[in-house]
């Protein structure tokens, strides 16, 4: 077992191994939640403090209960409509809650590389849910496992990640993580939505949805912001549903045993036809719900263990 | 006043393009005597075989009055240059309020005289509040001893508003330096976009929009016949255009900063922002087809681009913190890598640095010649430290050299024949 990260911005920071160790931890945490008593004392004693700069209900309840079954206090403060609006700046915010002393700090930001910023200036264990079109690990680590139990490896597949590439930080920390596991990625957007250079990653490019998605076995589908379609980006949204809309006839594409996949909350009709969503055979999108209570646990359970050491030898080196 | 006669210096000349041993008399604010004996009188100085050149003349630098003292002041901006080898600092005007009027900028004029060691000489901006749209009073202001006209980063979309400013300039043979840069591209840009802010995930600009605000400005050029120098080319995109101008013998000259010769986008790392700037650093590439645009005179100057910004403004995500680097003090150890990595010799240096941009200025700084204001710099290109940003003179303590190890340091410096600073 291996994992010495002190904060969890990124999946760029991971090794393979580490990975590795969050997703087996992880499907331990599955059959935990499956039970009737889902109550472990992991974290019992510690603070968790959810701080999220951008609105959202799904990450922040998914933090909050994974939280909460390992017996942590957690506190939700919604920092959108508090003290940054009277012009406090973010490392004001992070030090005033840091004199707190919590364990635990999730953070979710609206500007790239400001949760590194913030775990740079505080003594708990930071854990990135989401900064700017940077990263997003959770979800990277989330749709890891739910792959991995689908198609029994999480290596040598090949995976369609279609949709507003440029803007999404899932697409960034998925590609970083299915590239490290060694696997085969498309990305399939209109031009607009690619990022510049992405092609240096190892990544093949494509535009045209039907070719990209010839093989794959994995289909991963992105949510299309509102505010992308004002701003230019596509023509419109029933030409982007047309093109890029997975719907049965581009499915057909895949392999036959292809799974669905969509980090949500998902427009039905924009970029995923609501049938396709809904299909028990192909859609894995309620277990990636599932597995990110899961894998939430398994970070927050291997990071405190490295805090409980990191103190442990500062007490032991004091007493020296 | 004093005669001073500096004994056994290596005499960095940029207009002959020569370095040699040999001692130089500084009487009445000039250059009297070059290769003399000792006048009877004078002090002598022994340089120790040391270099000395032309004092920089730097073209963009910011300081914070009015406005911003707190970040720059010309007291703080003046010592900064001082002991980094900057004799002649060329202010920009995008202070608060911008220097748009005679009366800003005989304010500014006469507090710079007061509180700096080092010459300060003023731009002006060349529309009102740098709001692109109505020209300032460019005859008043020439008047009132601006040097050039720039609205600094602010990039008119009003191109009619700049055709009229360029045409009004010319009559005047004021010179106009303009930020090339398509706004319409830039706008929110942190990074210059690539495989590096991908992988960030920070909103990006393309580098041809800076070769498309040049094909602009450059077109208006031939339009007006104005004097035209671009405050900042960087990216390898933009040279061509720069050479057919020249090649059409258009008055126009282009600089860059030391920063984009010496740095690129991959030193931001982990979001730090003391390597955030305005342009955006470029790819590897870029920077050394710069580097070779210097070295072969296509670009004819090097700037530091000097911005104070405080703690505050940059201890913030990326996006959201102010752009710019405190530079006066590193601007020299700076140079010295592209002299060390032996990309361009110490007398094309300070033709870049000293004489080209004097000349662009129309002003008699920056020779190494008999009856030339006395303003030298002696400094070691060798001498190693390692870079600590608590110990600069400005105010502000951004610099992207923070902890990194250089090579060279000024040890002593003379404007108008006097010794303003000595290591």
């Amino acid at each position: 077992m291996t994992f010495r990260a002190r904060h969890l911005l990124g999946i760029e920071q991971l090794s393979p191994l580490e990975i590795t160790t969050i997703l087996d931890l992880a499907d331990r945490y599955v059959d935990l939640n499956r039970r009737t008593v889902k109550s472990s004392d992991v974290l019992a004693g510690m603070t968790q403090i959810n701080m999220f700069f951008e609105n959202s209900t799904r990450t922040q309840a998914s933090f909050e209960l994974a939280g909460k079954r390992l017996g942590a206090d957690v506190m939700n403060m919604s920092v959108a409509q508090s003290s940054v609006k009277k012009g406090e700046t973010l490392i004001d915010t992070a030090m005033t809650l840091n004199a707190m002393h919590p364990d635990l700090l999730v953070v979710r930001h609206g500007a790239s590389g400001a949760v590194n910023l913030l775990a740079s200036k505080v003594n708990c264990a930071v854990l990135n849910a989401g900064d700017g079109r940077h990263e997003h690990p959770t979800q990277a680590l989330l749709d890891a496992l739910t792959i991995r139990r689908a198609k029994g490896r999480i290596q040598r597949l090949t995976v369609a990640i279609c949709g507003d590439i440029a803007h999404s930080r899932v697409a960034r920390s998925n590609l970083i993580l299915l590239g490290k596991m060694e696997n085969r990625i498309r990305l399939i957007a209109p031009p607009t939505l690619m990022p510049a250079g992405v092609q240096e990653f190892g990544c093949e490019l494509y535009d045209d949805m039907k070719k990209g998605l010839e093989g794959a076995d994995v289909v991963m589908m992105l949510r299309l912001q509102k505010e992308r379609m004002d701003g230019g980006f596509i023509p419109s949204e029933r030409e982007y549903y047309h093109r890029y809309g997975l719907d049965a006839e581009k499915l057909a594409f895949a392999k036959p045993d292809a799974i669905v996949m969509h980090p949500g909350p998902m427009n039905r009709g924009v970029e995923i036809d609501g049938e396709i969503a809904d299909d028990i055979n192909r859609s894995v999108i309620q277990e990636q719900v599932e597995m990110g209570v899961a894998i939430r646990m398994a970070c927050m359970d291997l990071l405190a263990r490295n805090l409980r050491a990191e103190r442990g030898r500062a007490l032991a080196g004091n007493l020296a | 006043m004093t005669t001073l006669h500096l004994t056994n210096a290596q005499v960095i000349d940029p207009e002959g393009g020569t370095v040699t041993l040999g001692s130089v008399t500084l009487t009445k604010g000039v250059i009297a005597a070059m290769g003399g004996a000792k006048p009877k009188g004078a002090t002598e100085i022994d340089c120790a075989g040391h270099y000395l050149a032309p004092g920089i003349v730097d073209i963009g630098v910011k300081v914070g009055e009015p406005g911003e003292r707190h970040k720059e002041s010309f007291r703080s901006a003046g010592l900064a240059a001082a002991a980094g080898g900057v004799t002649t600092i060329i202010a920009r005007p995008d202070t608060t309020p911008a220097i748009d009027t005679p009366e800003t900028l005989e304010f500014v004029t006469r507090r710079a005289a007061e509180a700096s060691p080092v010459r300060i000489r003023h731009m002006a901006a060349l529309t009102k509040g740098r709001e692109g749209r109505e020209m300032t009073e460019i005859g008043f202001l020439l008047d009132a001893g601006a040097v050039a006209f720039t609205d600094a980063f602010a990039v008119t979309t009003d191109t009619k508003a700049l055709s009229r400013a360029l045409t009004y300039a010319r009559s005047l043979g004021a010179l106009v330096i303009g930020h090339p840069q398509e706004p319409g591209l830039s706008a929110g840009a942190a990074t210059t976009s690539g495989k590096f802010a991908s992988l960030r995930g920070l909103p990006a600009v393309s580098p041809i929009a800076e070769r498309m605000g040049l094909d602009r400005d450059l077109a208006l050029v031939e339009m007006t016949g104005a004097r035209y120098h671009a405050d900042q080319i960087t990216t390898r995109h933009a040279l061509p255009a720069l050479e057919r101008a020249k090649a059409q013998g258009l008055d126009v000259t282009a600089g860059t900063s030391i920063h984009h010769l010496t740095l690129n986008e991959i030193d931001v790392g982990d979001y730090r922002t003391f390597f955030k700037f305005t342009p955006p650093l470029r790819s590897e590439e870029d920077r050394l087809a710069m580097v070779e645009a210097v070295a072969n005179g296509l670009i004819d100057t090097i700037s530091s681009m000097h911005t104070p910004a405080d703690e505050e403004s940059k201890r913030l995500p990326f996006e959201e913190a102010a752009s710019g680097a405190v530079a006066l003090e590193t601007f020299l150890p700076a140079a010295m890598r592209l002299f060390h990595a032996g990309h361009i010799d110490l007398p094309h240096i300070f033709r870049a640095m000293s004489l080209n941009p004097a000349r662009r200025l129309n002003l008699p700084q920056g020779r190494m010649a008999l009856g030339a204001p006395a303003d030298l710099i002696l400094f070691d290109p060798h001498a190693p430290f390692v870079m600590d940003r608590f110990t600069l003179r400005s105010k502000s303590k951004n610099t992207p050299f923070d902890g990194q190890r250089m090579e060279g340091k000024v040890l002593a410096t003379f404007v108008a024949g006097t010794q303003v600073f000595k290591a």
